[in-house]
This record gives structure tokens, C-alpha cells and sequence, in this order.
């Protein structure tokens, strides 16, 4: 049997102004409008929101864990992008 | 065959705290009995709006009727969190409910008992959740990581329910005889579905080693059981109520309270499918799904039309 459940969007909420979209789970919607709305009433019944963000799931590409080592290996052996790396003279000041 | 050190690695994963997340590599047995302990407390969260909702029409007045609403509200989201938890175990939710639908996957036997007066819903609120919470505030511990974040969510929204249901049966012992005498009909007669809603006793639920060991189950059966009737007792007498079990007492070296035995039979035959409620509440939620399959249909056939629309323009 074919899914009666309608397509899944993936839920982002943004609790307070100036931070970010933070993933909050996933409703069961036939477009973006319910979407909006089911996400209203499944993630935000307590003002835990201010904006929410609603994407077709399989909108989604993910990097995958059985690739994770080699994925972000290339920025392991890049210790010049931390400002740590760098040795600067007790003296100097604001650096 | 799986790989020993997929194995090995993935015990160690969860012995030193870290969350197993869908992707990643997983036993067969831990999936599926993932699956399955999550989709029967998704079911029990939908099913359990169904006694609950019985009285939304019937609240005594506006205060609790607004309040009842809201409750049985969460538990539909509870429902919610834990089906798309679920389905990140690869089953989607049209396949869960089939499974709700045709007696394969259970719920929670509690949810075949009928509320028969409005200190039903007093006594839900205070037994069934106040059980539901030590037991989900245990899982919200668990391994599996969107189970567990659906847990603590879920547990976030809880004490709330837990608390009006306490208000609805204080209030009750604090008016005439009859609401008094109604209140504690209610606990006689949820009490001991109350406590064996929390699962059969640990001599009788095998495996739970590796259960244990892999945290899809965090504590022993018992263990909540006890818990949860040292929590209650009190709040019981507090309000001028007893529980109906005549050899409850308190032993005072332990701390712990002792209960009378427990009436297991009836348990096993109401998770067989003969409680008094179990073929109303199926039909009920069978019914919920064939009459909103055309809704879902008009709305996916309305969101399949504007897309067109936006095409030609
Ligand atoms: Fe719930
Ligand atoms: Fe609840």
C-alpha cells in the first residue's frame, strides 16, 4: 500500500531573535503551508518559537558517518587556521 | 553475520554516553526492538486521547474543559515525536498504523479500561501520566538518539498533566460526600491498571541484559513500579484517599513501600485483546484513519494543482 501519511518536511525554529534555526524535529504535510502550520501546532505550543523554516525532507543531502573520517580529515592537518598556531612575543598586546 | 567490531565499537559508543543517531551502524536486534517499543508508545500517546477525549464535551465548566483540551492536544504531539522518531528507523508512519490497526503492534494496556465519571480524568492524569513520566524520564536517558530528545521533550510537557489531574482529584475530596466517594471509586479502580501499566514484574520479562547494556531499556520494570508507588501513596493519603491495596505499608528499614500482590493475569489478558474497552478503541481509531483519508487526498490533489498553476504563470 502507497503512504496516506502525506510527504515529510523537516522543522527549524528560531527561539529568540538574532540566533539560529535550530532543527526541531518533522511534521507530515501536502505542501508548504501546512507544513508551516502542523509545525505550529507540533513544535511551538508553548511560544517556544518566533520563526520557523519547513523543508521537504527530501530536500535534504546528508554527509554520511561511514565517510565522517575521511570527510573531515582535510581540516585536521590545517593547525594554521587557528590563531593558537601562532606564537606571538609576551609584549605584544591586542593580537 | 555481523562484524564483531562494528559490535564492539558500537557497545563502546553507548558504554561512555554517546547517542546513537539513525545513519549510523546498528545491530538488527537493537532496531527492531527499537521499533517496536517505539511505535507501541506512539500508539499509546495517540490511542490514550481516545478515554480522555470522551469527556472534553462533558468538563464541568470552561477552566477544565480548556485544560483538557490542551492535554489531550500534547498527547497527539506526543504521538507526533515519536512516530518521526520512529521513522528514522527506515518504517514509515502509514506502516506503523497498519500495524496499530490490524492488532500486530500493542499499546499500552491501560488505554482499554473506560472512564466512566469525570474523576476518570482526575485519576489519568495523576496515575496513568504521573506512571507514564518515571518511566519516560528513564528512557529520556536512553541510547537511541531521537528517542531520547523526543523523551525529553515529551517529559518537558508532562508535569503539566500530571498536576491538573492531581488538582481534578483534590478538588473532588474537597466537596460533598458523593464527589468525594466519586474520586476515590476512581482510584479503586485505576490503581492497579496504574501500576501494572509499568510491565510485568522482572522475573517475567526476559532479555533485558542486553536491553540494559545496549540503554534501550534503562531500569527494571520493578524498579519504576517501586518508584512510582513511593511517590503516590503519599500524595494519595495527602488528599484524604487510599489506594485500594489492603497490605500496602511502609517498611520502615527499606524506606520503601510494600504492595500487595498483583493481579497479573489480568494484565496478560488485556494486552490479549479482551479488556473492556480494546475492540471500541480499535474501531475508534480505524474509523479516525478512513475518514480522513479523503481529506489527506484533497489536500495532496490541492497542493499537486497549485504547483501546476505556478507552472502556466
Ligand atoms: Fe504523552
Ligand atoms: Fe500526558
Amino acid at each position: 500500500m502507497s503512504d496516506t501519511q502525506l510527504p515529510v518536511w523537516e522543522v527549524f525554529i528560531q527561539a529568540n531573535p538574532g540566533i539560529a534555526h535550530k532543527h526541531a524535529g518533522n511534521v507530515h504535510a501536502a505542501d508548504a503551508e501546512m507544513a508551516l502550520q502542523n509545525a505550529r501546532d507540533v513544535y511551538s505550543r508553548r511560544s517556544e518559537g518566533m520563526n520557523i523554516w519547513v523543508v521537504p525532507a527530501s530536500a535534504i543531502t546528508a554527509s554520511s558517518p561511514e565517510d565522517q573520517g575521511a570527510f573531515f580529515e582535510p581540516s585536521n592537518d590545517k593547525p594554521y587556521r587557528h590563531p593558537t598556531f601562532y606564537k606571538i612575543p609576551k609584549g605584544v598586546k591586542y593580537l | 553475520m555481523e562484524d564483531q567490531k562494528q559490535l564492539d565499537a558500537f557497545e563502546a559508543k553507548i558504554a561512555s554516553g554517546v547517542k546513537i543517531e539513525p545513519k549510523d551502524w546498528m545491530p538488527e536486534a537493537y532496531r527492531k526492538q527499537l521499533v517496536r517499543m517505539m511505535s507501541q508508545h506512539a500508539h499509546s500517546e495517540i490511542v490514550g486521547m481516545l478515554p480522555e477525549g470522551n469527556w472534553i464535551t462533558r468538563a464541568p465548566n470552561l477552566r477544565r474543559k480548556a485544560i483538557l483540551l490542551a492535554k489531550v492536544q500534547d498527547e497527539a504531539g506526543h504521538g507526533l515525536y515519536l512516530y518521526s522518531a520512529t521513522e528514522t528507523l527506515g518504517v514509515d508512519r502509514t506502516e506503523l498504523l497498519e500495524q496499530l490497526h490490524s492488532g500486530k503492534a500493542k499499546y499500552s494496556s491501560i488505554f482499554n479500561y473506560p472512564t466512566l465519571t469525570w474523576a476518570d480524568i482526575g485519576a489519568i492524569g495523576w496515575l496513568v501520566d504521573g506512571a507514564a513520566i518515571m518511566n519516560q524520564t528513564a528512557l529520556a536517558r536512553g541510547s537511541y538518539g531521537p528517542y531520547s530528545r523526543a523523551m525529553v521533550r515529551i517529559c518537558k510537557e508532562e508535569s503539566f498533566h500530571n498536576r491538573q489531574g492531581y488538582e481534578i482529584m483534590m478538588h473532588l475530596t474537597q466537596g460533598t460526600e458523593e464527589q468525594k466517594a466519586m474520586a476515590q471509586d476512581a482510584l479503586n479502580r485505576w490503581w492497579w491498571p496504574s501500576i501494572m501499566m509499568l510491565g510485568p514484574s522482572d522475573d517475567q520479562s526476559p532479555n533485558s541484559d542486553q536491553l540494559m547494556r545496549w540503554k534501550v531499556k534503562m531500569e527494571s520494570n520493578d524498579a519504576i513500579r517501586q518508584r512510582f508507588i513511593d511517590r503516590t501513596v503519599p500524595q494519595a493519603e495527602f488528599i484524604g484517599l487510599k489506594v485500594p491495596d489492603s497490605q500496602m505499608k511502609m517498611n520502615e528499614t527499606t524506606g520503601h513501600y510494600e504492595h500487595g500482590p498483583i493481579n497479573w493475569d489480568e494484565f496478560f489478558d488485556v494486552i490479549k485483546g479482551n479488556g473492556p474497552c480494546n475492540a471500541k478503541r480499535l474501531k475508534d481509531r480505524k474509523e479516525a484513519d478512513i475518514n480522513g483519508r479523503w481529506v489527506r487526498e484533497a489536500a495532496m490533489a490541492f497542493a499537486a494543482k497549485r504547483v501546476k498553476e505556478k507552472e502556466v504563470a
